[in-house]
């Protein structure tokens, strides 16, 4: 079972990936978007680790840190980021309800339904370029292991490079979006990739 | 860059523009620029906003006769809910509130957001979508065309519609209107750089050009050998008139904004609407108004953008009525 502290180190985790691979991540932004996908998600994740060591409103449950996690980015990152990502938490934590525990299977059916509110707010599908080319992959292979789960999205990531992009920004360029990896896709691996150093801890 | 530091931009720029229009409300904590007076007079609010690096669009653009308020967004990224919730609640007298919204896919779902909160709190909230350039294809396989040049329209015609006391239904089927009669096509000669990155945010050499570029330093969809302003008012009005000859009225007049990325000097977009209007000119189509300047920039990119907008009798009349802002004023 995954307590609240599992769900706060996650975050934790989450949050020094995207510290360490801001630069990347803006450097990805650059030929196919506007350089600014690693600050913004910086912004937002600092501001998550913050509001997570206030404390206030008290956070009582996994279900609580994915929802403040989650209402958080909404709140400062912006963009398409901000309600996507936001999106992405919010909705797993609503899932995960007010339980002090969860279980792993109780938490990939709660992915698995983020994963899903992602695709419904952005309409987009797998092979458009987008986080959930990551994710979708991801999420599939939760049922396997964390790690799993992790390389899977690592490797749906790379996969964007030779797609042309049909959501978004980086779809204005048409063919011109092929050959470069998609930061939304990246990113998303960074945070499934936390979530497996987090279990693989507290194994 | 002229600036303290790249966190600090955006809220550098909000407290100049508080000191330099005291009849603006700015909030520089969270982002949100209202005309002092929005709520006197039982009028339709109007709220726009987007992200930082396109000014004097919209802040510039807040006072009587254009919007209500602005939200301002970190530099190309679009504003939070929070930014347009609160500036919902700040303009509306009652009336009714109408975003307006640039088509990019941060906006849209921020804005989105926005109009379900600020409807939960009895604000009663239309929203239009500006989506007037036609170098993206608008199917199913692009996020749909973006909104530019035009968004000036939009904002500064419904803008006199709401002055005048107009109900909220008939500003945004207006402000529709107008976003249907007016295309834009911009051109970049130069990369923009971002405070936050530093550098170019892409490589455009000396001596080439993008075509159909946006506002946010993203490439175009074509790049070629630099061309005189001549050939590129060529290519540019004849891009949005063949587009625009699918909007009725398909004859009439136009309202022609020449519009700066930031980085082009008056004396050369002057020259470049020169060719502009032999353009137009040759295809017989009449100029009713014109504007000429930055007025939707992309940071320091060098570049212009061409829109034009198909007006009736009383799109004119509304694009004439007094508007007094930061950055358009006239009539008064």
């Amino acid at each position: 079972m995954r307590d609240t502290d599992f769900f706060r180190r996650w975050m934790d985790t989450a949050t020094a990936a995207v510290e360490r691979e801001a630069d990347r991540l803006t450097e990805l932004d650059s030929p196919i978007g506007d350089a600014d996908h690693g600050s913004n998600l910086l912004r937002g994740f600092m501001a998550v680790r913050a509001a997570l060591a206030a404390g206030e409103p008290a956070v009582a449950s996994p279900g609580e840190v994915l929802q403040l996690a989650g209402r958080t980015l909404i709140s400062t990152v912006g963009g398409a980021s901000g309600p996507l990502y936001g999106t992405l938490l919010r909705r797993t934590g609503k899932e995960l309800g007010d339980a002090a525990e969860v279980s792993d299977d109780a938490l990939r059916e709660a992915l698995y339904a983020g994963v899903g509110a992602v695709a419904q707010l952005g309409g987009a599908a797998p092979g458009d370029k987008t986080m959930l080319d990551a994710l979708v992959p991801g999420v599939a292979a939760l049922g396997t292991s964390y790690r799993a789960a992790a390389d899977a999205a690592e490797e749906g990531a790379r996969a964007t490079v030779p797609l042309q992009a049909r959501k978004g920004r980086a779809s204005y360029l048409g063919e011109r979006s092929i050959g470069h990896q998609d930061p939304g896709a990246t990113s998303s691996a960074l945070l499934l990739n936390a979530l497996a150093e987090v279990a693989e801890g507290a194994a | 860059m002229l600036i303290n530091s790249a966190e600090t931009v955006v809220a550098d720029a909000l407290r100049g523009l508080a000191a330099a229009h005291p009849e603006l409300d700015v909030d520089v904590e969270r982002r949100v620029v209202v005309r002092r007076d929005a709520k006197d007079g039982g009028r339709v609010g109007l709220v726009s906003g987007g992200g930082s690096g396109h000014e004097p669009l919209h802040a510039g653009f807040v006072g009587p006769g254009m919007l209500s308020a602005a939200c301002p967004g970190e530099v190309f990224t679009s504003p939070v809910p929070d930014q347009m919730v609160r500036a919902a609640a700040a303009v509306d007298a009652g009336q009714g509130v109408l975003f307006i919204v640039k088509n990019y896919t941060g906006d849209v779902l921020n804005f989105e957001m926005a109009a379900d909160l600020a409807g939960e709190d009895g604000v009663r909230v239309e929203q239009v979508l500006v989506n007037d350039d036609v170098a993206v294809t608008d199917s199913l396989y692009t996020a749909g065309r973006r909104g530019t040049g035009a968004t000036l329209f939009v904002e500064k015609i419904a803008g006199a519609a709401a002055e005048e006391g107009a109900p909220l239904e008939q500003v945004a089927a207006l402000a529709r209107r107008v976003n249907e009669s007016s295309r834009s096509f911009g051109v970049a000669l130069s990369a923009v750089t971002t405070p936050a990155k530093g550098s170019p945010t892409f490589d455009l050499p000396v001596g080439e050009l993008e075509l159909g570029i946006g506002i946010h330093g993203e490439p175009g969809r074509e790049r070629r050998a630099m061309m005189p302003a001549r050939e590129i008012a060529d290519v540019a009005v004849g891009a949005v008139l063949d587009d625009l000859a699918q909007v009725a009225p398909a004859d009439g007049p136009v309202i022609a904004l020449v519009n700066g990325m930031g980085g082009t000097p008056l004396l050369e977009l002057y020259g470049f609407h020169a060719e502009v209007a032999r353009v137009l000119s040759e295809r017989g189509v009449p100029v009713a108004r014109t504007l000429v300047g930055n007025y939707v920039t992309s940071l320091d990119m060098a570049g212009c953008s061409v829109s034009l907008c198909r007006a009736d009798e009383e799109l004119l009349r509304l694009w004439d009525a007094p508007v007094q802002t930061a950055a358009l004023r006239w009539g008064r």
